[in-house]
This record gives structure tokens, C-alpha cells and sequence, in this order.
């Protein structure tokens, strides 16, 4: 269970990102966080890989207080971010430098064919396209066996093609071992795709407004009018469209629901 | 797109398959060199000029090889040698760990940084005086003159590129929890790596610059005393063949250098410049 406790964020230029987050995050549940640029979705993230350490509250696994990075919580950026000196294997078993050569070696190429890339291990990261190089950053946080998968806006940079097959592919690969995954993004539609709960939140300070079930048999149909509805509630939570009479909106925050 | 790939994969073959081709683009290089060298020939073999301040290249050349007939030119060009790559050691070790230190700390590069631009900015000649009162005028003054010039363009490299490692990459392996050790040995000495052959070969280039002055202000070999000698005795041919040996060594030294980073570098995503 990851749990998120009345999380602030406060920078040194005493700009408020975050302000009293609370969320719970149960193992094996998709969270999409959604909001517009600036409010504080990438920051909560980083709060809970531990990149960063909250100002107030705290971000806990399973009890564990996270105050750096932690061994069950892997994170995909928005770039790939892959080293550019070591192949697509190298990169891929970056972070089991530590385990025997022969299990490494088997892992990182049961993961590569598991992201369908077995024939580019021996290639440089520069050699791959945008799609390629962020599949095998999923690979390269997934051959950790994480129990939350952090995911921090991690298609936005890919054409739409693209974007749906990686959607596809992700909830594919999260099927395996069904890790904890939270996936930051601006695209209501993958939220909608990914997630079994889309959590809406808005900026100055940055904090949740809404939490939105998502309870729709996967795969979804992105035509459905199922899938309209819920994205309709999304917006709405977005103050994107105006609101729809018989949208139930659930808010952790305990705004006031003014529609 | 087949048609584009025929298209362009064509004249690219074409070049692969003609021998020729593969050397045509180096040689390029020595068409004025060698265009300029035949000129002068010809001029002094006319009689325009009696070329007796300005060698053509057969004098050189009939310099060069009584030199080395004689091992004279091959105790010069070791003992340069020896100065450079002692010097050159120096201060790599130096300019390094300096380079390391102030790029990973704050706290040393405020301390230590403006001392050294200050010292950087001292004419390299200036300390000639000092450093053979300091150390007398054999061996270790001359290396340590070396040493100094190699210093400052491997510590700024070192420094300036321990600085601009990408952040994004240094969180990679935050987020995989290396430890400070780790941390240098796979992500920041990669990273760092491509400046750091740069910044080697600027810092070859002063070592060659600098042993030059060290053997110019007093020495009894090296190819510095040559250019000396030659000028005391007035022999022109003979600083010509010194400069021109010290061309040679200090390209080969540089390709040498290069060469031995290149299997290091080959993940790099380089522009390389329009073909």
C-alpha cells in the first residue's frame, strides 16, 4: 500500500507546489494523476520516488517512510533518460550490476523480448527511435521486479501511433506481475485508458480536487460511450467543459462541489 | 521510399567500391603544404632566390637526414620526448583530481577556482625565472614549466565538464541508488569522458607549446636547443627541419592520443561536421 499523507511542498523561493495531498494507493491499482501544467503533478512524483523530500507529510510503502530512493519503487520519465555510453543491455540491467552475470544476462533479455526489442540489445541508445528508446526505459525499471511503477507523463513525447500502442503495451506488461503503478500525465484520454482511478488536480498550491473511479472493463474501447461518459467527468473535474447534471464527482479534498 | 534508398545509397557505394576514394579525402589535406614546398623549389631551382634565409624543402630534407645520420636528431627528439610526456603526466594528474574537486564541490571551487584563473593568467614565460631559481636549469624546471601548461586546459575541461554533466542523468542513478563511489565510477566518468580527450589534447598541444620555451631559455639538447643553435650559427635549414619535426611529433603525438580514446568513445552522437 503506498500511502500519501497530507503532503506539502514548499521551494526555497517559497513557492507552494503541493499543498495537504492525501492519497492511498493500493498494491496492484492504476492511478492516473492528471492536472494542467504547474500544479504540481511531477513534483508529487518526485515526492514519492524520493527524488525530493516533502516539506510537510510524509510518502509511505507498506509503512516504510520514503525519504530517498527506494528499492520497490521504480520511475519512467518523460525523456528516456538512457545513458548513452552503455547498449540497450547495459541499460536495461543498469540496476543489477550487483546480481551474478548469467541471471543478469537472463533477465535483461527476458525483458527486452518481453518489450519486444530482443534483436536491439547490442545497439547504442542513439541508434533507437523516440518509441524504441522509452520501451526499453520500461524494461530498464521493470527487470527490478518494482512493486509501484512511478510514471511521470512517460508518452507524452511520442506521436499518437505511438503513444496508443505504448498505452496498449503498458497495461500488457502491467498484467504480468501487477505492480502499484501511478502514472502522471496531461492526456486525459490515457488516463482514461490506464486507469482505475484518475485522481484530477489543480494548481496554486498544487493539490487533488478530485478523485474519479474509472470502472470500465479493460481494454477499453476508446469509442465506447462508457469511455465518453467518464471523460466527460474528467473534464468537468478540469473545469475543462462546463459540468453535466448527473456527474458524481468524489473529492478527497473536500472542496465544494459548486455545480 | 525504395526509390529513395536507391537513390541515395547509390553514390555511396560507388565511393566504397574505388579504392582510390578512401584516400582522396585525407590527402586533401596536403595539397597546399606539399603545392606551397614544390613552388619554393621550383623558384630556387630558377634562381629567383638564392634561398639561403628560406630553405626549400631539399635543403630541409639533406639537413634532416644528416641529422639522423649522424643520431644527433634522434637524442634531440628524445629528450623532447621525455620532457613532454613527463610534463604531460603531471599535469594530467594535476588538472585532473584539481578539475575533479572543484567540479564536484562547491565549497573548493569557491576557495580554489579564482586562484587558479588568477594563476592561468600569468604569461607562461614569466615563470621561467622563478622556477630556475627554484629548481635549477637541468630537468625538473623545464618539466615543471611543462606541467603548468598542461594543468590549466585539463583542469578547466575537467571542471566545465564535471559541471554540465546532465542532471537528468546524474537522477538515473539516484534513482538506482548508487552510492557516491558508484556514482563517479558509472555515471559521472562516462559522462565526463568526451570533454576529458578534449580537454587532454588542448592540454598535448600547450605541453609541445611550452617545452618549446623551456628548451629555447637554456638546454643543451632537444629540438628547442636545435632552433637555438641553428639560429646562433645561422643555419636556417636547420630551425626549419626543428620546426618541422616538431609538426610531425606533435600531430602524430595528438593522433596517437585520439586514437587511443576513439573505442571509448564510439556510443558518442556526434554531428562531426558536413561531410
Amino acid at each position: 500500500m503506498l500511502t500519501i499523507t497530507h503532503v506539502g511542498k514548499t521551494y526555497a523561493n517559497t513557492v507552494r507546489a503541493l499543498d495537504g495531498i492525501s492519497l492511498d494507493v493500493a498494491p496492484g491499482e492504476i492511478v492516473a494523476v492528471v492536472g494542467g501544467s504547474g500544479c504540481g503533478k511531477s513534483t508529487l512524483l518526485r515526492l514519492v520516488c524520493g527524488l525530493d523530500i516533502p516539506s510537510q507529510g510524509s510518502v509511505a510503502l507498506d509503512g516504510d517512510t520514503i525519504a530517498s530512493p527506494h528499492q520497490k519503487i521504480g520511475i519512467v520519465f518523460q525523456e528516456p533518460r538512457l545513458l548513452p555510453w552503455l547498449t540497450v543491455a547495459g541499460n536495461v540491467g543498469f540496476g543489477l550490476a550487483d546480481r551474478p552475470r548469467a541471471e543478469r544476462a537472463e533477465r535483461v533479455a527476458r525483458q527486452l523480448a518481453r518489450v519486444g526489442l530482443a534483436d536491439k540489445a547490442s545497439v547504442w541508445p542513439r541508434e533507437l527511435s523516440g518509441g524504441q528508446a522509452q520501451r526499453v526505459a520500461l524494461a530498464r525499471a521493470l527487470v527490478m521486479r518494482p512493486e509501484v511503477l512511478l510514471l511521470d507523463e512517460p508518452f507524452s513525447a511520442l506521436d499518437a501511433f505511438t503513444r496508443a500502442d505504448l498505452q496498449d503495451h503498458l497495461l500488457d506488461l502491467w498484467a504480468d506481475t501487477k505492480p502499484t503503478l501511478v502514472v502522471v500525465t496531461h492526456d486525459v484520454d490515457e488516463a482514461i485508458v490506464l486507469a482505475d482511478r484518475v485522481v484530477v488536480m489543480r494548481p496554486q498550491p498544487g493539490r487533488v480536487f478530485a478523485a474519479i473511479e474509472i470502472d470500465l472493463a479493460r481494454p477499453r474501447d476508446r469509442q465506447s460511450a462508457a469511455y465518453d461518459f467518464a471523460k466527460r467527468r474528467v473534464m468537468a473535474a478540469l473545469d475543462r467543459k462546463p459540468a453535466i447534471d448527473d456527474c458524481e464527482t468524489r473529492s478527497d479534498h473536500g472542496a465544494a462541489m459548486w455545480w | 521510399m525504395s526509390l529513395f534508398s536507391i537513390s541515395l545509397s547509390e553514390p555511396v557505394a560507388a565511393d566504397e567500391s574505388r579504392p582510390l576514394a578512401r584516400f582522396a579525402k585525407p590527402a586533401l589535406g596536403f595539397v597546399l603544404p606539399v603545392g606551397l614546398g614544390v613552388l619554393w623549389e621550383f623558384a630556387v631551382w630558377q634562381g629567383y632566390s638564392d634561398g639561403r634565409l628560406v630553405p626549400p624543402p631539399s635543403r630541409i630534407w639533406a639537413t634532416l637526414t644528416e641529422l639522423a645520420a649522424s643520431g644527433e636528431l634522434q637524442r634531440h627528439v628524445a629528450a623532447t620526448l621525455m620532457r613532454v610526456a613527463a610534463g604531460f603526466c603531471f599535469g594530467v594528474i594535476a588538472g585532473t583530481l584539481a578539475g575533479a574537486i572543484t567540479g564536484y564541490s562547491a565549497l573548493t571551487r569557491r576557495l580554489l577556482d579564482p586562484a587558479l584563473q588568477a594563476l592561468r593568467a600569468i604569461p607562461s614565460i614569466a615563470w621561467v625565472p622563478l622556477f630556475i631559481l627554484w629548481l635549477g636549469i637541468f630537468e625538473s624546471s623545464k618539466i615543471t614549466l611543462i606541467s603548468v601548461g598542461v594543468f590549466f586546459p585539463v583542469y578547466l575541461g575537467v571542471m566545465g565538464a564535471v559541471l554540465s554533466v546532465d542532471r537528468k542523468i546524474v537522477e538515473v542513478g539516484r534513482v538506482f541508488r548508487l552510492s557516491g563511489a558508484q556514482m563517479v565510477r558509472r555515471i559521472l566518468l562516462p559522462a565526463v569522458l568526451p570533454a576529458y580527450v578534449l580537454a587532454l589534447r588542448s592540454g598535448l598541444g600547450l605541453g609541445w607549446m611550452f617545452v618549446v620555451a623551456a628548451e629555447l631559455l637554456g638546454a643543451s639538447e632537444g629540438l628547442g636547443y636545435l632552433l637555438v643553435d641553428g639560429q646562433q650559427l645561422g643555419k636556417p635549414a636547420q630551425i626549419v627541419a626543428a620546426i618541422v619535426v616538431f609538426a610531425v611529433i606533435g600531430k602524430t603525438t595528438d593522433w596517437l592520443l585520439s586514437l587511443a580514446a576513439a573505442p571509448f568513445l564510439r556510443w558518442e552522437d556526434r554531428y562531426g561536421g558536413r561531410q
